[in-house]
């Protein structure tokens, strides 16, 4: 069921636009130690996801595929990759730096983030809409979706895909390019 | 006439009964590397990958034929009680932590045998007995 606003056609006649689920304004430690924020991604379409370093459960899936598309469109720099750690105890960014280093990638492309609890629990819920927990009758701490959000130059979530399912990636993949040519119009 | 064809009837019966003894222990073993392969893609797949390729320098790939010769007695160990020794495959060292999976004795065999003989590897049988024994001697 699509969010939606009544307004006026040009025509005159009456209709409906849908409201987008909108990501607000953020400041998070990035890998390097240094505060990013939405001037990060301005004018860029990003895909973003909740993870930890230590999770050996789905993330190794989600970035694992993810990292494919992260391939596919690395000489196109209007994609970019965020990805935020529930682990607030953990995952300090130079955890964050190592994980990067040993997942293959490098530089400012994709963004490996760490906040408070409150404020990346926060971004997940209400602004991303990906469940994530702090759950300690887990094995691991904590229970989170693997959901990759699609987020388009206006800071508007555009869609979102089970890192864990093949298809649904495959989707994603072919989605990017579409979004960005609406962008180009 | 008659003769011959019982002769060879009982011949036939006996061989049968000998080559189903025979394989009494290779259906055994197909079922683990069956059963393992199912225990892999739950749990092992996610980091080592579906080849056995691993995940670039997070989660080493289990392809490593000399690796895994040289080290198939102490797979039980390490996948019941996971492993933090950095580890060189094929020339590249891995430094990460593998978890601890707390699995009964019969699902660890099933993945060994089911590892040591896929991605290229051609170990043939392992058994539960001598999975016991690599437990007892966990470091």
């Amino acid at each position: 069921m699509r969010d939606t606003k009544a307004i006026k056609n040009s025509d005159g006649s009456a209709g409906v636009d849908t409201v987008y689920q909108t990501i607000p304004a953020f400041k998070l430690l990035n890998q390097d130690s240094v505060y990013i924020t939405n001037e990060h991604f301005k004018n860029k379409i990003y895909i973003a996801d909740f993870f930890f370093t230590s999770c050996n459960t789905i993330c190794p899936i989600m970035h694992r595929n993810l990292k494919k598309i992260y391939g596919k469109f690395a000489d196109n720099p209007d994609v970019m990759f965020l990805s935020h750690t529930i682990d607030f105890k953990y995952d300090t960014p130079s955890r964050l730096k190592t994980y990067a280093r040993k997942l293959g990638v490098d530089g400012p492309k994709w963004q490996f983030v760490y906040g408070p609890k409150d404020t990346v629990y926060g971004l997940a819920t209400k602004s991303y809409l990906v469940s994530v927990e702090a759950d300690s009758t887990d094995k691991q701490g904590y229970v989170h979706q693997g959901y990759l959000v699609l987020i388009d130059k206006d800071r508007r979530i555009r869609g979102a895909y089970d890192g864990t399912n093949p298809e649904q990636v495959a989707q994603l993949e072919k989605d990017i390019p579409v979004l960005l040519a609406e962008d180009k119009k | 006439m008659r003769k011959l064809l019982i002769f060879s009837t009982v011949l036939l019966t006996l061989i049968s009964m000998l080559y189903s003894c025979q394989t009494a222990e290779k259906v055994e073993q197909d079922a683990y590397y069956v059963n393992g392969r199912d225990i892999y893609i739950a749990q092992c797949q996610n980091c080592h990958g579906e080849k056995g390729e691993g995940l670039a320098e997070l989660s080493p790939p289990i392809t490593d034929t000399v690796w895994m010769k040289k080290n198939r007695s102490l797979l039980a160990c390490i996948i019941k009680h996971g492993y933090a020794t950095p580890v060189t495959i094929h020339g590249k060292v891995y430094e990460g932590k593998m978890p601890d999976f707390n699995m009964a004795d019969i699902d660890l065999t099933q993945i060994i045998v089911y590892v040591t003989n896929t991605f290229g590897h051609k170990q043939g049988k392992y058994t539960t007995e001598q999975v016991a024994k690599d437990l007892q001697n966990c470091k």
